[in-house]
């Protein structure tokens, strides 16, 4: 068995074949486990180095905007969602000036992650901004915002007038990754957008859904939300036909 | 208006939906709505007067407007007047005393659930302990059928939850071997697809099928991605056992999911029209969640432990297979720590049970959550002994695609020991001919049965 197991486990870094004793958990998969629980607490807890991220992506030929959601700190962060949706009150005014006609937004924000997009937002725009450029996509200025929720991407499209919004945010850590990204794509979001308008691709991590597949997608969906004017529910993310199509 | 006067303080309650709001113990949901009592004798307050008002009063006033909600409508137009009959003369606390007392049995209960609209049931739930919501919900028996037999006295079954992060189909055989071995999976193989793509998830359905089919499980299989999916695939010519929706207690919310009533019909429908079940129709799968409503901005103003007695509504409307509560994957702004997210999982158990729908629960909490092991472990224990349907089985407790801790297919196995409880009886007969129980008829793999290394990747 233990044979079998060793070759399992490669396939997946799922919690299998862990050593048993009667019903229970022997004692090194326990510690193991609680590990890896007070990592993904800590993790929580890390604030995003706004000036780091805006250093990586500098180069991308993207001005950079730096606002904030209306929270104050990250508890204020966990138990207060709807602020987290919300621009601060000076933000609004700061991204007004750079208002145009935007086929695209692309916001990001440390959500519950903040080691997520600052490992991986950088790649994937790197993966995505050359093929929306050829195809013609004019593209906001990028923004970054301090304890922002996917919703808050909306404010910042709407405030920028760019047609479609991809929101790349620090998903909740796991305990087997700490740092996975989603990105929440929109098209002409507002104030009245449901979750259900949103195609989301999540996991984005180069142990989950690496860089060019992400980008890729991302490309794809957003190709799709501005041939067929929506996106979400009804937008069915078709890409892995065409990702098998590719090889 | 409702009111309360305690000692020389007067209580007033401006409507039905503010009295059951004030009345429901505190979380942190409720508190980001501005719903939350404002002080606890405020709250005890508003559960005596609650506690006096006459069942029948629910029947009148809708918590949500019957004219722009079709839950709401459901819940009136499908209430069952010849089984609320035994009850109507009571308050909500009358009822609270009936359905602990001794008259009212297993069978009798099974009679009264069609009887009881959710907003009946979640204000019973508001003015009990813990230790009543137990003993409430273990006199409720619902048994459901599709490949295997779940629900019935005894018996404590377990979705096997073996998702991975790229939908490896190699990745997911490796977790679907564990949970077997373990005893788990006589719930539902169930997979959340990472993402919502129909190509993948028809490339699941049919690893699935194939699963059970070559070790002959008497399990049923599910991909839990969005019903208009499911729906397609099944058009398509896919191996659909279960449909998977999450639903929640609102239209307004239900919309914000992409689905209304009619289009869970639709769905039931056809997978009705497979005929993929010999033991019995139940062919739907639906998730909820206390704070679905509030977070997509739809809850009218009402708490969410009522809105969460709605979402059973709206499952037993379809005669679910079963139903789970995944009570603490929403996050603590909804509910903040262990205390809130056990609480919680026993009301919502109980309302469920109450209602006639085949409850488990996902036992589980983020990693921003104020909790841990030892609050899920304690959870887990109470609705054991409160007779849960199901719980989930997933890896080492820890889903590595959907990033939350649920409970491990050990933690099911201790439980089945400790409470002396059993699979559903087809699958533990399953588990026997496949030599994975001990002389005691504890489950205790040893060696790998031969059958398995189907699952074992070339």
């Amino acid at each position: 068995m233990i044979e079998v197991w060793n070759s399992l486990r490669r396939l997946t870094a799922a919690r299998i074949g862990l050593k048993r004793t009667g019903a229970s958990l022997a004692t090194g998969p326990l510690l193991d486990f609680q590990l890896a629980h007070a990592r993904a607490r800590d993790a929580v807890h890390a604030p995003l180095d706004a000036a780091r991220l805006a250093a990586d992506v500098d180069g991308f030929g993207l001005l950079v905007l730096e606002v904030a959601s209306a929270v104050v700190d990250q508890q204020h962060y966990l138990m207060r969602p709807d602020l987290g949706r919300r621009l601060a009150p000076e933000a609004e005014a700061m991204l007004t000036p750079y208002a145009g006609r935007y086929d695209a937004a692309f916001v990001i924000s440390g959500g519950l992650s903040a080691r997520a997009v600052q490992t991986h937002a950088a790649p994937v725009l790197a993966a995505v901004l050359p093929a929306l450029r050829a195809d013609g996509c004019t593209i906001a200025p990028l923004v970054i915002v301090a304890r922002g929720r996917v919703a808050i991407g909306d404010r910042v499209a709407a405030a920028l007038h760019a047609d479609g919004v991809a929101m790349l945010i620090g998903e909740r850590p796991g305990l087997t990754a700490p740092d996975s990204m989603g990105a929440y794509l929109t098209w002409q979001p507002s104030a009245q957008t449901t979750d259900a308008e949103r195609n989301c691709i999540s996991n984005i991590r180069p142990d989950g859904i690496g860089y060019a597949d992400a980008g890729f997608k991302i490309v794809h969906i957003l190709r799709a939300m501005r041939t067929r004017r929506l996106s979400g529910v009804q937008l069915k993310d078709d890409s892995d036909q065409l990702l098998i199509g590719k090889d | 208006m409702y009111r309360a006067t305690i000692a020389n303080s007067r209580y007033a309650f401006g409507d039905l939906k503010d009295l059951l709001a004030k009345a429901t113990p505190l979380r942190s949901g409720d508190a980001l709505a501005g719903l939350a009592a404002e002080s606890r004798e405020q709250q005890v307050a508003a559960q005596f007067a609650l506690a006096d008002l006459p069942l029948a009063t629910f029947l009148n006033e809708a918590v949500v407007a019957y004219e722009s909600d079709e839950v709401t409508r459901l819940i009136i137009d499908t209430h069952d007047k010849a089984a609320f009959a035994v009850v109507r003369h009571l308050t909500v606390g009358g009822l609270r005393d009936y359905l602990l007392s001794d008259e009212a049995t297993t069978e009798i209960l099974a009679s009264l659930a069609p009887g009881l609209t959710p907003e009946m049931a979640a204000a019973v739930v508001k003015i009990s302990r813990l230790q009543d919501l137990m003993v409430m919900a273990a006199k409720c028996s619902v048994v459901t059928r599709f490949r295997n037999t779940l629900g019935l006295p005894g018996r404590l079954s377990a979705r096997l939850q073996p998702n991975h992060p790229t939908d490896d189909a190699r990745g997911i055989a490796a977790s679907i071997l564990d949970g077997l071995l373990l005893g788990s999976g006589d719930a539902v193989i169930g997979i959340n697809p990472a993402t919502d793509s129909p190509e993948r998830c028809a490339t699941l359905l049919s690893m699935l099928a194939e699963i059970i089919g070559k070790l002959e499980i008497p399990t049923q299989s599910c991909v839990l991605a969005h019903v208009t999916t499911t729906l397609d695939l099944i058009g398509k010519g896919s191996a659909v056992d279960l449909v998977f929706q999450s639903i929640a207690g609102t239209q307004a919310a239900n919309k914000s999911f992409g689905i209304d009533l009619a289009l869970l019909r639709q769905a039931r429908e056809a997978a009705l029209s497979l005929r993929r079940g010999p033991v019995g129709d139940n062919v739907m799968y639906f998730e909820t969640g206390q704070g679905s409503a509030l977070s997509a901005n739809a809850h009218h103003g009402v708490d969410q432990q009522t809105l969460e007695a709605r979402a059973y509504a709206v499952a037993r409307a379809f005669k679910p297979l079963l139903v789970n509560s995944v009570v603490g994957f929403i996050g603590p702004e909804y509910l903040y720590d262990g205390k809130q997210i056990t609480r919680a999982g026993l009301e919502d158990h109980c309302c469920g049970k109450l209602m006639g729908v085949p409850m488990g629960v996902d036992v589980c909490y983020t990693n921003h959550a104020e909790a841990d092991q030892d609050d899920a472990d304690a959870l887990l224990a109470l609705l054991v002994a409160s007779g849960v349907n199901f719980v989930m089985g997933v890896p080492g407790a820890d889903d590595i695609m959907l990033g939350y801790q649920s409970t491990s297919f050990h933690d099911a196995l201790a439980m089945r020991d400790l409470f002396g409880r059993k699979p559903a009886p087809e699958f533990e007969a399953w588990l026997e001919r496949q030599g994975l129980l001990d002389s005691a008829n504890r489950i205790r793999p040893r060696d790998l049965p031969g059958t398995f290394r189907a699952l074992l990747p070339p």
